[in-house]
């Protein structure tokens, strides 16, 4: 299974959300993508436009209080 | 406590939120607040700079409560749902012309985004042509954002930093409570014109203590809902603009406040020329920097130094444009009336430009 790892901790709006989605549509079906991020605003973007393009995100928070979003595609 | 942040994560919570603001803003109005105004991030980031004798505009010199609520009220929500984080670092005097320039155009038109929705809830025609302008000055926003722009990455940072821009609306408040009387004559405090025009201090801190708290909660950007449809045609922050407008224009009309059409309109001009120019730079601003002007207060109440710098730049921009004549009048219909605003808007459309097509340091790595 391809798995592809993003950083996009410290970036502004909506560069969190235009990086995961270019990450989408880069992996093939059944691929992963982890984003790393430390908001809860760039995890609930990421989240909603992984929604909108069919993929699974999960979420987990890490102790230092940022986020890795596993996307799964198909 | 999750039930409840859920709720504002979601579609409801989002329209709810914009209706709510929509009538708080009129409610606002009809307390006391600007007519054809309510709530301006612009207009009252402008009053607060003549307040502190950055301008001597006489009409419009005020310490806003609002602009310490919203601070205020994002920072109460950040730190109860543990969303306060302090960082800074990305770019920042590029966010302080940013906010400048924005603020230029804004006021060039008279009105910042939410003015500009509240003034087209009260039927005020003039704000189509600068809602329009400002949609092409954001989508040219987002064609830098596709073609790699990015002002570089914030960091973690010490809580002290973040917290300096809300000390500073501290300050401000205690200003305006205690009304100190200096020999220099500051704070100013417009006797007549819409500096001197608002609702009771408290009142108006407190409803923007509300929408700070609940803007912060649902990531409410006025700016952000234009370039997220360009971008990628999703409507979730659209759906709590579009209810701001539907709840602002149902109060309008109970409160006796919509009027129709584009002459005579209180603090407003008819030069759709201007008003489409001015929120092309202030929406390109916007859009460079992450977020609209009640965006960038909100922030600055999560901790957001970077945004917090915009902020300074936009009470900076509000100095600037009133000591060099490039702020709207209400004859600007003679082009001799003009002043420097035309020529401030390709300056700052040019800044922009530049801006958009040479920021582009790669913005991810593998993890």
């Amino acid at each position: 299974m391809v798995v592809e790892h993003l950083d996009c901790r410290g970036l502004s709006c909506p560069l969190p959300v235009v990086e995961a989605r270019k990450g989408i549509n880069r992996l093939p079906e059944g691929g992963s993508l982890q984003v790393l991020l430390d908001s809860a605003t760039a995890r609930d973007n990421v989240s909603r436009m992984a929604a909108r393009e069919g993929c699974e995100a999960q979420v987990k928070e890490l102790e230092n209080g940022e986020f890795v979003l596993t996307i799964r595609k198909g | 406590m999750e039930r409840f942040g859920k709720f504002f994560s979601s579609r409801w919570g989002m329209i709810s939120v914009g209706l709510a603001i929509g009538i708080l803003a009129s409610t606002l109005q009809k307390l006391g607040n600007p007519r054809n105004m309510g709530i301006c991030m612009a207009c009252f980031e402008r009053d607060i700079a003549g307040a502190l004798g950055f301008h001597r505009a006489a009409l419009v010199q005020y310490i806003r409560p609002e602009i310490i609520g919203f601070v205020f009220g994002a920072m109460l929500a950040a730190l109860l749902f543990r969303e306060y984080r302090a960082r800074a670092g990305s770019a920042p005097i590029i966010r302080f012309m940013l906010g400048f320039f924005a603020m230029v155009g804004a006021l060039l038109f008279l009105g910042c985004p939410w003015r500009a929705l509240l003034r087209l809830a009260g039927g005020d025609g003039n704000a189509i042509l600068a809602l329009v302008g400002m949609a092409c000055g954001v989508a040219l926003g987002v064609f830098f954002i596709k073609r790699g722009y990015n002002l570089g990455r914030s960091q973690r940072t010490s809580p002290v930093v973040g917290a300096v821009l809300p000390l500073v609306m501290l300050g401000l408040l205690l200003l305006l409570v205690i009304k100190p009387v200096l020999s220099t004559g500051a704070p100013f405090f417009s006797t007549e014109g819409p500096g001197s025009q608002h609702a009771n201090y408290l009142v108006a801190l407190g409803i923007a203590v509300v929408i700070g708290f609940v803007a912060q909660r649902t990531r409410f950007c006025t700016m952000g809902a234009m370039r997220d449809v360009i971008l990628m045609r999703d409507f979730h922050l659209m759906s709590g603009v579009v209810a701001m407008l539907a709840g602002a224009f149902i109060m309008n009309l109970i409160y006796g406040q919509a009027h129709w059409g584009f002459a005579g309109q209180p603090v407003a001009h008819t030069n759709q020329l201007l008003n489409f120019g001015g929120m092309l730079l202030a929406g390109l601003a916007f859009a460079l920097a992450g977020g609209c002007p009640g965006r960038q207060l909100f922030l600055s109440g999560e901790g957001d130094g970077d945004a917090a710098v915009f902020v300074l730049g936009m009470i900076v921009g509000a100095a600037f444009a009133h000591n060099f004549n490039t702020a709207g009048t209400p004859y600007p219909n003679n082009p001799a009336n003009w002043g420097w605003g035309p020529a401030a808007i390709l300056v700052g459309l040019a800044f922009c430009i530049v801006l958009g097509l040479t920021m582009r340091k790669p913005a991810t790595a593998s993890a």
